[in-house]
């Protein structure tokens, strides 16, 4: 975590934002992440797409477990609540920030060992529950912070540095959230910010769960030859299959897109995902057709990227549960306390 | 010998056969003819067809615990009838279905039997075979009307008020009611010597179970989030908390103000809370010893983040599964030290329903004043029998303690906040509520942070803080509830126990007072101890200090926290799974004061 607070340089050029915030008033503190991590890298998409969508900063709450990747909550948007958690746990958490709250927007940032080992049963719970939130996995395949232990996401073959080869079948993030029900699910490349950060737009204005897969490669224990996540590798087998622009509400759709491949999908707040498909034969609104699509390419060894998958119609965990549009952390006490009055009439029922 | 309004009726049936709602009927009535009732469920880890018991004690004088003897056995369950007749006093009663003798296993003279045939008379009366299983349940408290003299019209009118929209209901069960009490009547002498009558003392006092009480608890108390993982004997607690929601926290247009996220396990119940609490809204889960093992981690990062958190562990019978059905006060030193690293979490002991209720308030309180986990430790006896308890009430005028949160105005004239500063001395820091101002943000974790709120591995820093939580623990030493103290009699004996013991260590120092044996008796409500506790201790010479579990918990902790000497902490455990009895206090008194005369 970072010691070190970053200076604040604002060039009185820089653009601002619809708050007149520039993106220095995004920034969090120095990242300790080796040099070259993917990590960095999302945290650098994280902050243009926060500071984009014009967020502010107290407003945004930050998520986060255990792990290389849980510790960059600190080094992005420091004017914004920060919940570092427990190991695996961050959905849960979450969650009942989310029940409490549910006017805030929330950004949970995990790894691949702590969504996909520990925390799997969160992981695939929190999609279940289709809570309101952006939800990033920086995959790298290992655990950093152990010093290099393949992490469940390894893929079989792949070699780790000072590692024999893995055995063991990986788990997909991607196709996993797409058996569960979640209603957004992209992936991406920590080295390719131009497809993350409407990504990242996209997943924080969706209402519903939305997943982020980010392949960010490890470059102290994953970077090398024979490693199926490392920059290398990623850089040859990635595939953009969507391509998705984000419209902010007040934006004109002023990119011409040709027809049948151009493909505008609308938020709930009234902003759009623009898809672009480079593949003619993929339907992102199809669960049945992203699936078996992403099946056929992991047996092709492609990493496809991009927006595998979005369905507006849903709702979340607040109108499956039914709570009211005030947060309930907001709630007054009178309406909360049914009053001495109601105890007394209740007591004839204990007679 | 014949008594009036001290009798004790156990009635021996099979899981699933709607046994409950009989024995419920049986119990109110008593109660309504203002005669205070204890009732005690006995029932296995199963859905249907293993032995269960209702115990009913009848108690004039009010006790509030259960005791050894049973003077009225309904043995109804042919599974376990060697063990029921066997458990009778000398000179009971045992009532069996005679559709089937048993003269065979009638092997006691000393008892009475009263055969009645039940199932052949409501195989007679009823058509269905779902309604002779039911109604043979309630043929029986017809029975036991007739030979203890119950009210009828009472039973009628419970009827009445049970079946309220569906009269058929109440006719058939008055005549399964009379098909019991007519035949009692006819081929018995009744009442029998032990019998009821009716008196007043029951008034402004209801029957209910902790578990309804502490969920009623957490409506009354503004708690907006529940989180949980069913678990046995907590369960009703939500369960309660729920039905309470829907019948007072709905909006007109069917909206909730609560939330109840069951979650997949209790890692992410508390997980839960801890969010939700960090938000802001007043967040609880309902667990048992097992839910409070996996919730350790959470428990641990609430204490060093300083995270409000309320959490009822309703114990159980441990080690590990052990007997979900039983009671114990087993998580007494799990709860108080529950997470790795220095950790110490403040507890409270309800001993009744009536407590349950008023605790919820109380740890919400606490929780939001100390910003720390407070878990409220009841138990199976407590949280899932029927306790006889003054009518609840509520101040209308409380107004919730949400503790040191400064609000938007606060933050906009501060130059700058600190999150884990002590300004005011006591320990406590003060605390934001994410998206209120954003001056307030800060970040939580539970890694090694500074009073600044910041990340630190520096050996000084981390001290600061933890040394710091050490003064907030003398805080809640003064914040927490003082122990019930009563003098007997000026001496140097005493007896110090906690939560559901309380009623049958009441009751023995009554009878040991009859034996001129007078005793001091504390009550500890929390943990940690507040120094009225010590200064108990150290009056006394010998304390006896009664508790449910092997290894004497309570007096550990007393050790620990306040340097008791253990010397004159003289454990007296109970930990068969069973709630403790007068009798078993009375008997561990007795025999230490004798082995002391002895040497």
């Amino acid at each position: 975590m970072s010691y070190i607070r970053k200076p604040k340089v604002t060039h009185p050029k820089m653009p601002r934002n619809s708050l007149g915030l520039t993106v220095r008033d995004y920034e969090g503190g120095v990242s300790t992440l080796c040099a070259g991590c993917g990590h960095d890298s999302i945290t650098a998409a994280i902050i243009q797409a926060v500071f984009e969508l014009g967020i502010e900063p107290h407003r945004l709450a930050k998520m986060s477990g255990i792990g290389c990747s849980s510790k960059t909550p600190a080094y992005f948007v420091a004017q914004s609540h920060g919940f570092n958690s427990v190991h695996g746990r961050m959905a849960s958490v979450t969650t009942g920030a989310n029940a409490a709250n549910r006017d805030l927007t929330y950004i949970g940032v995990s790894g691949d060992g702590d969504s996909l080992s520990i925390g799997m049963g969160q992981f695939a719970h929190v999609i279940r529950r289709n809570l309101n939130m952006c939800y990033i996995i920086e995959n790298n395949g290992v655990y950093g912070l152990t010093k290099g232990q393949y992490s469940a996401s390894a893929d079989v073959g792949s070699v780790a540095k000072k590692a024999l080869p893995n055995r063991q079948m990986p788990i997909d993030p991607v196709s996993t959230a797409i058996g569960l029900g979640a209603t957004y699910i992209a992936r991406s490349f920590s080295g390719d910010k131009q497809q993350l950060v409407p990504l990242i737009k996209g997943a924080l204005t969706h209402r519903g769960f939305a997943l982020l897969d980010v392949i960010s490669p490890c470059v102290t224990f994953n970077d090398n030859e024979g490693s199926t996540k490392s920059y290398a590798h990623t850089r040859k087998h990635f595939q953009h299959v969507i391509d998705a622009d984000y419209i902010q509400p007040s934006q004109e759709i002023r990119v011409a897109y040709d027809e049948g491949e151009a493909m505008p999908v609308k938020l709930h707040d009234g902003s759009k995902i623009v898809f672009r498909k480079l593949n003619k034969d993929y339907d992102p609104t199809s669960r049945a057709a992203a699936f078996s699509f992403l099946r056929d390419s992991i047996n092709k060894g492609e990493i496809i990227t991009g927006l595998l998958y979005i369905d507006e119609s849903t709702g979340d965990m607040h109108s499956d549960a039914g709570t009211v549009d005030t947060p309930l952390s907001q709630l007054a006490y009178k309406d909360l306390n049914p009053g001495n009055a109601e105890l007394e009439k209740l007591m004839n029922r204990y007679r | 010998m014949s008594t009036v309004n001290d009798v004790v009726i156990k009635i021996a049936t099979v899981n699933g056969t709607g046994s409950a709602s009989a024995n419920g009927l049986l119990m109110k009535a008593i109660f309504r003819m203002g005669i205070p009732v204890v009732g005690k469920n006995y029932f296995p880890s199963n859905i249907q067809g293993l032995p269960t018991w209702y115990e009913i004690r009848v108690t004039g004088d009010g006790h509030q615990a259960r005791t050894d003897r049973i003077d009225l056995m309904v043995a109804m369950n042919a599974q376990t009838y060697e063990q029921d007749l066997a458990a009778v006093r000398p000179g009971g009663w045992l009532i069996y279905d005679s559709t089937w003798p048993r003269s065979r296993l009638l092997n006691r003279d000393d008892i009475n039997v009263i055969g009645i045939p039940l199932s052949k008379m409501c195989n007679e009366k009823f058509d269905t075979a779902r309604a002779r299983i039911l109604m043979k349940n309630i043929a029986y408290v017809g029975v036991v009307a007739a030979l203890l003299d119950i009210d009828l019209d009472v039973i009628r009118t419970l009827l009445s008020e049970t079946f309220a929209s569906k009269a058929h209901l109440v006719e058939s069960n008055l005549a399964a009611i009379r098909l019991g009490y007519d035949y009692a009547t006819a081929n018995f002498t009744c009442p029998l010597p032990v019998k009821v009558e009716k008196m007043d003392k029951t008034a402004n006092h209801i029957i209910i179970d902790g578990n309804t009480a502490a969920g009623l608890g957490c409506v009354y108390a503004g708690a907006t989030v529940g989180a949980w993982y069913p678990i046995t004997p907590s369960t009703s607690l939500m369960d309660a908390y729920s039905a309470f929601c829907r019948k007072y926290r709905m909006d007109a247009d069917g909206r909730k103000r609560f939330c109840i996220v069951q979650a997949e396990d209790e890692l992410a119940a508390i997980g839960v809370v801890l969010g939700a609490a960090w938000n802001g809204a007043r967040a609880f889960t309902p667990t048992s010893g097992p839910g409070i093992s996996l919730m350790s981690e959470f428990i641990g990062f609430a204490y060093y983040a300083e995270v409000p958190a309320v959490i009822f562990d309703v114990q159980r019978t441990g080690p590990s599964t052990g007997m979900p059905t039983r009671t114990q006060q087993c998580d007494l030193i799990s709860c108080a030290y529950a997470s790795h690293g220095d950790t110490k979490h403040v507890l409270l002991f309800p001993a009744n329903p009536e407590e349950c209720f008023y605790s919820a308030r109380l740890a919400f309180d606490l929780a939001d004043r100390l910003q720390t986990p407070v878990m409220v430790l009841s138990d199976l006896d407590i949280g899932m029998n029927d306790w006889m308890c003054p009518d609840l009430k509520w101040d209308d005028n409380y107004v919730p303690d949400k503790g040191k949160v400064l609000n938007a105005a606060e933050l906009e004239s501060m130059e700058r906040f600190h999150r884990y500063l002590d300004v005011d001395g006591d320990g406590i820091p003060y605390r934001t509520l994410p998206g209120e101002h954003p001056k307030g943000a800060y970040f939580t974790r539970g890694s090694g942070h500074s009073k600044f709120g910041a990340y630190t591995e520096d050996a000084d820093e981390y001290q600061e803080v933890v040394d710091r939580l050490l003064i907030k623990w003398e805080t809640a030493r003064t914040l927490v509830p003082d122990p019930v103290i009563e003098y007997s009699q000026f001496n140097k004996t005493a007896i110090l126990t906690l939560g559901s013991c309380d009623g049958a260590v009441r009751e023995a120092l009554g009878k040991l007072k009859e034996k001129n044996v007078g005793l001091n008796y504390c009550r500890v409500k929390a943990f940690p101890f507040t120094e009225s506790v010590r200064d108990f201790i150290e009056k006394h010479d010998r304390v006896y200090v009664v508790e449910q579990n092997r290894d004497a918990q309570l007096r550990t902790l007393l050790m620990l926290d306040v340097g008791a000497d253990q010397e004159k902490l003289v454990p007296m455990l109970h930990y068969k799974g069973l709630p403790i009895s007068a009798d078993f206090v009375i008997d561990g008194v007795l025999e230490d004061m004798s082995k002391g005369q002895a040497a």
